[in-house]
């Protein structure tokens, strides 16, 4: 048997060699597609996995900054307490919302999904005292990160790098533990439930508690990775958690393809850097996107990584 | 207390947003009810109709009867815009699970307002309300009703009445019907189901467009109104019950008032009221007002 | 085992089954036949909780569990194939029934396992009695009719239940094919002793190994008895003969 390479490792070495190349700007490209993998592989459990699909699912996004955003900079509360913070506020808010949600299904699930979602988003854009209402949080701080100064080769690297390295870190605890769930049994009778939800029923399965408890799952993800991007985007704001972000997420999902777990967090890596690209030609990025959507759904309803894979077992096949 | 005619005239506010949304989210819910798919877009036809309305406004000029033929240029243009998206795209996303048309929905949001602001920027357009309804109103229990509001609130249950009767009465309607409830069958009984489809979204891009035009004299024209209004619709069509037409009308209604008075009496939670609302009928009585109720 | 007792349930005014009333002793094999339309498979989702009724009584075992939905009625013991074919096409033939594994022994509150090899010894032997072991790699989806059948049979197995309920399980099979289903069907009920129940359109079918029959008509019983009893029954006969 053939071990597979280790492909983990290698993207986790090189994500961290990234502050080496001594480029600000790549170490803030790189920060930003790691959070937003997170965002999408948490919102995968849900649609690529459990087969719901979730058009809110900013919502805890935003709570996560929110979160984390008004505990450090209003409160002081250190981000080793802050960040796990965003994920229990998160998960916590996704329950409330979830449970509610799980009793509907298909449209009538995305549009509640929807309608959590902006009212999350009205929250946060409404209460000014504590969210900061329409102008939102800026000048998040960063966490104290002086004694990363402190280690060997980390010397000589900025806050940012700094911050960046810990993203890696969580990023890629965050992505292994959901990679865990979903190889486990709990993950296998999630996709029962996509598969079939009838016939989950009658193996036993309580098709709405599971659904929840993905719901609960994702959400908690979605924040944790929230309490990143705040601190990341020096600021949090209302459109955090506004339904088209929300689209932004599922389009990333599904360009990097929902059948193969590290399929989002290739989209988010995808589409991260064609907007980049793109942006710097041409305002019309939306037209770009939309474009290739289309192309996408017609061409490669699999996504990138659903491509990819089909090629690679033709190959197999034919050699 | 606020006094009588105050109240008359925010209810007759509330209604002349209603009849606009009425307009406008039918054509979302006929797509629903037959094609069974949210469309996104539906907001941007909106959108469309309002720049081409003004666009065809700059060509024609403002004389006697102008903004009418502006208005249904506009209305006709961004119908054929539904038909050949329905019929050369669309179409071939019928078979597929529903997360992808209804992202499909949202390509054609992101690719039709950008093609909007290539082609008129982003800087406020803004129609003239047709000469002969201009500058006059009618006073009524103390408030003042400009005409052109009045010919809105006129127009709403004359197109659902309208529609109606075309559900009912003609062989077309019953088709639109019967496809709602059983495509194959219909098919299998010779009935040119395809172009049945695409006469569908003809017509509700249609109502789409022509609510974006006939709104242009009284809301800017500008980017982001598609998405603004379409979660309007769907807030509308979620209160009366997806697929259902007099759903949608009262759906309509209701929600032009909520938002009538929910400004005036909590101004700062008049966008929260409505999602609340939303997520309220969604909790307890998902199918509506008057949709059918799920299994 | 099962007493199904005055079980009523309508659909917008139209009644699709009044006042049935069903029997099932312990390890026997027992059927529910009747013309298209006469409510057969209404009852069974009644029985397994996909519907409630709206009067009526369900037990299973002496247990009263009328109106529980299906997971639990699953988890008391009853299985159950559906007249579409059933199963979660883009899992494998071994994914499958092992997903029933997982479920009826409780790990599916497991995050931390790596679910790939659990219950292998169980989900293999269950394979092989059921032939499909050399297929157990397959992606279900792509099986035949038949395959896909006698996988679905296996999944209901995978649950260990005492009663099983089989939806039509020969409907769209070829003849040869519904022989060897039978076969594997009554083979299987003798070795574990299970009881049966199931609905036919067959009549060969059901006359060669059902010991106890019920016959529905528009949704209400209009008899039941031994097989012998049964084809001798004048309504019986009226309703399918169309005999005066």
């Amino acid at each position: 048997m053939t071990r597979r390479p280790p492909w983990e490792a290698l993207l986790l070495a090189a994500a961290l060699a990234v502050p080496a190349l001594g480029s600000r700007f790549y170490t803030f490209l790189a920060n930003d597609v790691l959070i937003w993998a997170l965002f999408a592989t948490s919102l995968n459990l849900l649609v690529g996995y459990t087969g719901l699909v979730s058009f809110g699912h900013a919502a805890y996004f935003g709570i996560g900054a929110y979160t984390t955003g008004i505990l450090m900079k209003k409160l002081g509360v250190p981000f080793l307490l802050a960040f796990p913070a965003a994920g229990v506020l998160a998960g916590a808010a996704a329950l409330l919302f979830g449970f509610f949600c799980v009793r509907l299904t298909r449209i009538y699930f995305a549009m509640l999904t929807l309608a959590f979602a902006q009212i999350v988003w009205a929250i946060c854009f409404k209460w000014n005292e504590v969210t900061g209402g329409e102008q939102g949080m800026p000048e998040i701080p960063y966490p104290s990160l002086d004694w990363m100064g402190r280690l060997p080769l980390l010397g000589e690297l900025r806050t940012s790098d700094h911050f960046y390295l810990v993203s890696v870190v969580l990023v890629a605890a965050c992505l292994g533990l959901l990679r865990r769930v979903v190889g486990s049994p709990f993950g296998r009778m999630l996709t029962t439930i996509r598969e079939n939800a009838e016939r989950a029923e009658f193996i036993g399965v309580n098709v709405r508690r599971y659904e929840l408890a993905a719901f609960v799952l994702a959400g908690a993800f979605a924040g944790l990775a929230g309490g990143l991007f705040g601190i990341f985007n020096r600021g949090v704001f209302p459109d955090f958690a506004y339904w088209t972000k929300s689209s932004e997420v599922l389009i990333m999902t599904l360009l990097g393809g929902m059948g193969v777990f590290y399929g989002p967090a290739l989209g988010a890596l995808v589409l991260i850097l064609l907007n980049q690209q793109i942006v710097s030609y041409t305002e019309y990025w939306p037209f770009v996107l939309g474009t290739i959507l289309i192309v996408l759904l017609f061409v490669f309803p699999g996504g990138l990584a659903g491509a990819a894979s089909t090629a690679v077992r033709r190959l197999r096949r034919a050699t | 207390m606020p006094d009588p005619s105050f109240i008359f005239a925010q209810s007759v506010s509330g209604l002349t947003a209603a009849m606009f949304l009425f307009l406008i989210a039918s054509g979302l819910s006929l797509i629903f009810g037959v094609l069974r798919v949210l469309n996104f877009a539906h907001g941007t036809f909106y959108m469309l109709g309002a720049y081409t309305a003004f666009q065809l406004a700059q060509w024609i000029g403002n004389g006697t009867g102008r903004f009418w033929l502006a208005a249904l240029g506009a209305a006709a243009a961004v119908a054929i815009l539904g038909g050949l998206v329905e019929r050369f795209l669309f179409r071939h996303l019928y078979g597929a699970e529903e997360l992808y048309q209804l992202l499909f929905t949202y390509a054609l949001v992101l690719v039709l307002s950008d093609a909007a602001k290539m082609i008129w920027g982003t800087q406020q357009k803004s129609v003239s309300a047709p000469p002969e309804l201009a500058g006059k109103a009618l006073s009524l229990f103390g408030a003042i009703i400009p005409y052109y509001n009045l010919f809105i609130i006129l127009l709403g249950p004359t197109i659902a009445l309208t529609f109606w009767l075309t559900l009912q009465r003609t062989r077309v309607g019953r088709f639109i019907r019967a496809a709602a409830l059983d495509r194959e069958t219909l098919g299998a009984l010779g009935v040119n189901v395809d172009a049945l489809y695409t006469w569908v979204f003809v017509l509700a891009s249609f109502l789409g467009g022509l609510g974006g035009a006939l709104i242009s004299p009284m809301r800017a024209t500008t980017p982001g109104m598609d998405t603004e209004i379409i979660v309007e619709a769907f807030v509308v069509v979620v209160i009366g019950g997806l697929g259902s037409f007099w759903g949608t009308f009262f759906g309509a209604l209701i929600y032009g008032q909520v938002l009538s008075f929910g400004i005036l009496f909590f101004p700062r939670f008049s966008i929260f009221a409505v999602f609340a609302l939303m997520a309220a009928v969604l909790m307890v009585r998902p199918w509506g007002l008057l949709g059918r109720p799920l299994k | 085992m099962l007493a199904v007792r005055g079980v009523r349930k309508s659909f917008d005014g139209f009644v699709a089954v009044s006042d049935a009333s069903v029997t099932v002793a312990k390890g026997q094999i027992a059927a529910i036949i009747g013309p298209n339309g006469a409510g057969k498979t209404t009852l069974f989702n009644l029985i397994t909780g996909h519907l409630q009724p709206e009067a009526g009584v369900v037990e299973l075992e002496g247990r009263d569990i009328t109106g529980l939905p299906p997971h639990d009625v699953c988890r008391l013991g009853m299985g159950r194939s559906f007249q579409r074919t059933n199963i979660f096409p883009k899992l494998t033939v071994f994914q499958n029934v092992q997903a029933a594994f997982l479920s009826h022994r409780g790990r599916g509150r497991d995050l931390w396992s790596r679910v790939d090899g659990l219950y292998r010894d169980e989900t293999d032997a269950l394979l092989a009695s059921l032939g499909l072991l050399e297929r157990a790699g397959e992606v279900s989806g792509f099986l035949s009719h038949g395959g896909q059948k006698q996988l679905e049979l296996g999944i209901a197995l995978a649950s260990e239940p005492s009663l099983l309920l089989l939806d039509e399980p020969t409907a769209g099979m070829s003849v040869t094919e519904t022989r060897e289903t039978i076969r594997l069907v009554e083979r299987i009920a003798r070795e574990r002793g299970l009881t049966l129940l199931f609905t036919e359109h067959d009549m060969e079918v059901v006359f060669s190994i059902a010991q106890k029959i019920t016959v529905l008509h528009q949704g209400r019983v209009i008899a039941e008895g031994a097989p012998a009893e049964v084809r001798a029954d004048p309504e019986v006969r009226r309703v399918y003969l169309g005999e005066r």
